[in-house]
């Protein structure tokens, strides 16, 4: 039966005009602009659209710089200060939802949810306002402090869904067999959940390695984040400098989520 | 970004996992009261105080002016007049997020559907494929779209080549702005509207060919009503955020095409105008959410028909 209708419907569905030609249109426009990063970074010239020769020399340039060392050093200890906290609060919230009420869980899944609705510029000048009003110093603290604040609705996302679509039969044997809470949820609750938990732990770094805006704002001087510096370097000086960085960051950015993906389908296979 | 967060939630489950408490979600949620909530109140008193006669931040004096300004200026002269500067800007917001949204609308149907009749293990690495650009730095996106348009670059060697001989100039104006726009977000549109097609039987649009409907009349009558959902998702996705866009027109539109985002981040840099800012701030708050419930309404509204 259902063979049948496959086979017939691919041959009608292939058949709707253009379809196939914008998908792959659509394709080509997805990766047109980051491999001509990609190329551009290995040009000799100054300019980057004007190619003379091969030389990877700008490579050069990104490891000998000291400055995108540091914030290279500054992005990473940022984004993993948040990554951490943010996945915490998010298996907390994730669990905590679980128990309440449809009305309570609305009105927490909006305040945990804001930050994925509410403009990111309108949020970066309250937090910058909100530092000096308080005394919060901008630098390091401050950055894990926002960081956090919008990782946390992206950590719950794969937590959450992992948490409810988990077999409540483990959980009952356990309590059968006279388990208390702390054990239930150290020997059964958390393994089961660790694949969410990778996942939005990997969500949440991500994200945080690729704010700009927030950082922009709140970035003291010695806290300035490698994005922040690479829209300094746009701003300023324009050189294949920027391609070689980004494509070593396109390449980092690939490789993690190649990681991630070849996780989850293991994790899914297992199932 | 991702707007909806409802999952299926087991209420007031006694075998829920672990049984954990619902004290648990207190801990994200003061987190988030403290640095999200906290923030937007400050905005929202800022917008209603003086700014300093010199340097940035603000004076603890009530002025309610700021929103008035958004709308009339005072000459030097003393007199007032209609601006209609800022009312262009968010004008401008809702015209380039809007194009944004019917442009992907257009490149995601297809590919959505297309993705959506392949074969199933061949559309797990389809999907990924149009997620992959998606995870690398919006900076570096939209630094990859400054190359492609500049004169210099590909694009102005093919225009050439082409034959046209007039000034190629694309990079810092507003098309490059909605380019950049429509770049970024395509993801957003194809992966909602592809979650929905994926769930779509095929076995409608094949009662319709047998009832003798034509390809054309299929999708708009057949296809389309059927995925709505998601393209309500994806018009929600791409047309919300679009709304608060920062970086596209600032790096794409060369400043020349302004967006809400854009004066906020001015006012609250080299113009130090925070209480203005603040106001902007105020108004695109206030825009996102009335979209935000517009488009939820919508939604709302087709799901108890279709049901």
């Amino acid at each position: 039966m259902r063979t049948l209708f496959s086979r017939n419907r691919l041959v009608n569905l292939r058949n709707f005009p253009f379809f196939t030609a914008i998908s792959y249109l659509v394709y080509f426009i997805l990766y047109v602009p980051l491999v001509l990063v990609i190329i551009y970074s290995f040009n000799q010239n100054r300019t980057a659209q004007i190619w003379t020769r091969f030389s990877t020399r700008w490579y050069t340039d990104v490891f000998t710089n000291t400055d995108v060392v540091r914030s290279l050093k500054n992005s990473l200890i940022v984004g993993s200060a948040a990554t951490v906290l943010s996945t915490l609060l998010a298996i907390a919230g994730a669990l905590g939802l679980l128990r309440m009420g449809r009305k309570g869980s609305t009105f927490a899944l909006g305040l945990l949810g804001a930050p994925l609705i509410i403009p990111e510029i309108v949020s970066a000048v309250g937090t910058l306002g909100f530092f000096l009003f308080v005394g919060i110093p901008l630098g390091h603290f401050g950055l894990i402090l926002a960081h956090t604040a919008f990782c946390v609705p992206f950590a719950m996302l794969p937590i959450r869904a992992r948490l409810v679509a988990l077999d409540r039969s483990s959980f009952e044997a356990a309590a059968d067999l006279g388990a208390n809470e702390w054990k239930i949820f150290t020997w059964i609750t958390l393994p089961l959940l660790a694949p969410g938990i990778m996942a939005g732990a990997l969500l949440a770094f991500a994200i945080s390695l690729d704010d700009f805006i927030t950082s922009f704002f709140i970035a003291g001087p010695g806290s300035t984040t490698l994005p922040v510096y690479i829209f300094g370097m746009i701003r300023s000086n324009v050189t294949p400098a920027i391609n070689a960085l980004s494509t070593l960051l396109l390449l980092v950015s690939g490789l993690t989520l190649i990681l991630s993906y070849a996780l989850s389908t293991r994790t899914q296979d297992r199932k | 970004m991702t707007l909806d967060l409802s999952l299926p939630t087991a209420h007031d489950d006694s075998e829920a996992p672990g049984k954990t408490s619902k004290w648990l979600a207190v801990a994200p949620m003061a987190f988030l009261s403290m640095t999200v909530a906290i923030p937007l109140i400050i905005i929202f008193v800022y917008s209603f105080l003086a700014r300093p006669e010199l340097g940035a931040g603000v004076v603890w004096k009530f002025d309610p002016t700021h929103y008035v300004k958004i709308f009339i200026q005072d000459r030097l002269d003393g007199t007032r007049s209609f601006d209609t500067r800022y009312l262009k800007v968010i004008w401008n917001s809702f015209y380039y997020s809007g194009i944004t949204t019917v442009a992907t609308l257009v490149l995601a149907i297809p590919i959505a559907m297309w993705i959506a009749t392949r074969d199933p293990r061949r559309r797990v690495l389809l999907v990924f494929l149009v997620t992959l650009p998606f995870w690398t730095s919006i900076l570096i996106r939209t630094y990859a779209i400054t190359q492609l348009l500049d004169e210099k670059g590909v694009l102005g060697k093919i225009v050439s080549f082409l034959g046209y001989k007039g000034h190629f100039q694309i990079l810092y104006t507003p098309t490059a702005t909605v380019l950049g726009l429509i770049y970024t977000f395509l993801p957003f549109m194809i992966l909602p509207i592809y979650a929905s097609a994926e769930r779509f039987d095929f076995r409608y649009a094949e009662a319709g060919y047998d009832l003798g409907a034509r390809k054309m009349t299929v999708l708009f009558r057949i296809v389309l009503p059927q995925i709505s959902p998601g393209i309500m998702a994806g018009v929600a996705l791409v047309f919300i955020p679009g709304l608060g866009s920062f970086l596209q027109p600032d790096m794409l539109g060369g400043g020349k095409t302004n967006m809400i985002a854009n004066v906020v981040a001015n006012n609250y840099g080299q113009a130090r105008n925070w209480p203005f800012g603040s106001a902007l701030s105020v108004l695109l708050c206030v825009i996102t959410l009335v979209a935000t419930l517009l488009l939820s309404v919508a939604a709302r509204k087709r799901k108890a028909k279709r049901v």
